[in-house]
């Protein structure tokens, strides 16, 4: 263990939705510039997890603590968590009709710049950032023109949202299944997209189910969230265990039908 | 959310102030000696005051229309006093060093600077202050082009032959309750001429103002566009925060001659009373064009303000292949109410119209569009698309739909769509998770919904027209 300091630390985490205990227990230790992969099967509260760090309406913390750069993140409000650098790339994003892309990303980039005290980025300026970023995500300039997500297909959502990561450069990307649904060529411009993203002070949690997206990118440590728990942990190597093995060999009390085989 | 929303939209009214200007005010009370009074006032010509008592003998048989969704107290006609006007008009200023500088200062604190050298370059503006017009400015500049722009009870002195004709054209006097107790009673607004073949030069545009207390403003607007001439108009109006309503009951005309287009804008900013309905105005306005021959009408309107808003801008279509446009926002909040929409008359062939409405809903406010499209038999070819978008904030407000349809002609074509959506617990958190506050988030994700419509405002009232609902949005949403 190197003492540099953690950038987000969860302790004995317990949250829930509408009465409902998703999370249950649950820690995770996370230092500038790691790369953690969680997997875990549907239901597991993977998503709930990033809801609950950012601080969606509806999602209640039981117990347990969470810091964000030591600051307690669960007393902060949402726009703040963001604001301190906190990203999450939806797993489903949602449509904003009429609102543009580009407007969209400037007010995000403007409030966040504003609240850290940083000198307002010109028109000018951001246009040609953002235009470099669709370039980079392999959208045409045009998406900067329409409806936040508006129209847009799976695949195109999908790498909208990691282009919002990459103007608004967060220290913390969590990202949510942004793999799901892609064909391999997207998949390898996201997995670009977060390599070219990696460094020593920007930290990812990646969430996916598959290992094709870690062949790509390299995780410090893979975990597996079960039931909402981490239920075991490891290195890049775990993926490959869980690929050739599924989760069933993780979970308490497996399920007769899935033990076979 | 909803009540946080609710919390966001309570807010501070800024152009609610009092101007401090001494007034020549009628007492309270309607008979045709007020009538008489007001016509003597204005100097009218005596067929003008026949006219005004012959439409007020219709009023006083008329019903106060009930079949709008909107609810308050009958009104007492003989509280209202039905002339006021700044003492400093009396003797009408000559120029604008002539005129009282409060009256001056009133519409700079609005952002309505009339000097000269202040006003924004390219818009010509009337001021109409409780029951007068204090300045028309670029009046010089417009007359080059031939283009008359002046407080109609001038026209009545200097044109009276064009207002004859075309006064009560569109709307007849006994159209319905308010139009009628306007023509008996009106006492200033704008009057528009622009020759045939000419573009005019500048956006034309009145503001109208309320300050006196218990005073009702009834203005009257007439624009003649002549044949294959070209104008654009913008109308904006606010008056002080006051805990009594006040009546606002407008008349406005529009004549577009064959070929000959209008755009009408207005920006509707009245005081829409306290959170718990107290005070604002009433405004029920009766607005119509008629399109002949391949003219065009296109009213744009942006409502937010007003405590109950009755009004249906409306194109008669008479012309063949002419073209009538209805684009409006209309936000409510608090206990507003809005029953607004258009009718859209197709009496010629070919003759097209569209209508999109964004209607917003917030707080315990209701919202209504009410539209008619109607074809009539000799309307071969002729189509209406009509799109009507409802919006909620909260769950509180109420949002409803009325659309009628009389189609007399097989041959015409009409569609309709309608939706109805929320601002979701979604997209807030989607804009909260990227940095944005959650007020700048309603309004963003509001304007947004409103674009098609803000597309349509000239330039200057498109900006003006997004900050309003800003600012209409504005709070603390924690
Ligand atoms: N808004 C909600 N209301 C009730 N239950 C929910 C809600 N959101 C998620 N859940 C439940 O929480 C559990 C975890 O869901 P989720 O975090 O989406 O899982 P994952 O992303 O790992 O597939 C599931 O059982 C799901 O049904
Ligand atoms: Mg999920």
């Amino acid at each position: 263990m190197s003492n540099t300091k953690s950038l987000l630390t969860i302790k004995d985490l317990h949250a829930s939705v509408e009465e409902k205990q998703i999370i249950k227990g649950l820690d995770l230790n996370i230092k500038p510039g790691e790369v953690h992969a969680i997997m875990g099967p549907n239901g597991a509260g993977k998503s709930t997890l990033g809801y609950v760090l950012s601080g969606r309406d509806g999602y209640t913390v039981d117990s347990g603590s969470v810091t964000l750069d030591g600051e307690d993140l669960l007393e902060m409000e949402t726009e703040d968590r963001a604001r301190a650098g906190l990203f999450l790339a939806f797993q489903y994003p949602v449509e904003i009709p009429g609102v543009s892309n580009l407007e969209f990303l400037k007010a995000s980039v403007d409030a966040q710049r504003q609240a850290r005290g940083e000198d307002a980025i010109t028109s000018a300026d951001f246009l040609k950032e953002a235009k470099a970023a669709c370039k980079q995500v392999n959208l045409p300039v045009a998406f900067l023109k329409r409806g936040v997500n508006e129209g847009f297909s799976g695949g195109e959502k999908k790498r909208n949202e990691l282009m919002q990561m990459l103007l608004l450069k967060p220290k913390l990307c969590i990202l949510d299944e942004t793999d799901s649904g892609l064909d391999i060529d997207a998949l390898q411009v996201v997995a670009e997209g977060v390599n070219s993203q990696r460094s020593a002070d920007r930290s990812f949690i990646v969430v996916t189910h598959y290992q094709r997206l870690l062949d790509y990118i390299k995780p410090d440590f893979v975990h597996v969230l079960s039931d909402g728990k981490i239920v075991k942990s490891g290195d890049a190597s775990l993926a490959l265990e869980l690929e050739a093995q599924g989760y069933a060999w993780l979970q308490k009390e497996p399920a007769e039908d899935e033990l076979e085989g | 959310m909803t009540e946080q929303i609710d919390k966001a939209l309570a807010r501070e009214y800024e152009a609610g102030f009092v101007s401090d200007v001494e007034s020549e005010t009628f007492e309270p009370g309607l008979d045709e000696n007020v009538i008489r009074r007001i016509s003597e006032m204005k100097g009218e010509p005596e067929w003008m005051l026949e006219w005004r008592l012959s439409a007020f003998r219709e009023w006083l048989e008329m019903e106060e229309p009930e079949w709008a969704l909107v609810d308050y107290p009958k009104i007492d006609f003989q509280s209202i006093s039905y002339y006021s006007a700044p003492k400093s008009m009396k003797d009408k200023p000559k120029s604008l060093d002539e005129v009282d500088p409060e009256l001056l200062r009133t519409y700079e604190k609005l952002g309505i600077p009339l000097i000269e050298q202040q006003m924004l370059a390219g818009i010509a503006v009337d001021a109409v202050f409780d029951s007068v017009s204090v300045v028309t400015t670029f009046r010089e500049k417009l007359e080059e082009a031939g283009v008359i722009f002046c407080p109609i009870s001038e026209a009545l002195h200097k044109y009276p032959d064009l207002v004859k004709k075309y006064i009560g054209s569109v709307v007849p006097k006994k159209d319905n309750y308010y139009a009628a107790l306007n023509c008996a009673v009106f006492t200033d607004g704008s009057f528009v001429y622009i020759p045939k073949g000419t573009r005019c030069p500048m956006e034309l545009s009145t503001y109208f103002r309320i300050n006196e207390q218990n005073t009702g403003q009834f203005e009257r607007t007439l624009i003649i566009a002549d044949e294959g001439s070209h104008v654009s108009y913008l109308e904006g109006c606010t008056a002080p925060q006051r805990d009594e309503n006040q009546l606002h009951a407008a008349v406005v005309e529009l004549v577009a001659m064959d070929n000959a287009e209008i755009k009408y804008s207005t920006v509707q900013n009245w005081y829409p009373g306290d959170e718990n309905g107290k005070g604002g105005i009433y405004n029920f306005v009766t607005k119509r064009g008629i399109c002949h021959t391949n003219a065009k009408i296109s009213w744009t309107q942006v409502e937010t303000g007003s405590s109950v808003t009755w009004k249906y801008p409306s194109c008669i279509l008479k012309g063949d292949n002419s073209v009538g446009e209805f684009y409006s926002v209309a936000l409510t909040r608090g206990r507003q109410q809005a029953d607004t929409g258009t009718k859209m008359i197709h009496i010629g062939k070919n003759t097209k119209s569209t209508i999109i409405s964004k209607g917003i809903s917030a707080g315990r406010s209701n919202n209504s569009y009410r539209g008619l499209v109607r074809m009539n038999p000799g309307a071969e070819g002729a189509r209406n698309f009509t799109q009507c978008d409802s919006l909620l904030i909260g769950d509180q407000c109420g949002a409803h739909t009325f659309p009628y349809v009389e189609s007399r002609n097989p041959s015409a074509i009409i569609e309709h769509e309608a939706t109805t959506s929320k601002v979701s617990d979604e997209q807030m958190f989607l804009c909260r998770q990227r940095g944005l506050d959650p007020e700048k988030a309603v309004s963003m994700i509001v304007n947004g919904f409103c674009k098609e419509v803000f597309k349509e405002l000239p330039m200057e009232f498109a900006v003006e027209a997004g900050k309003l609902l800003e600012i209409s949005l504005e709070g603390s949403v924690g």
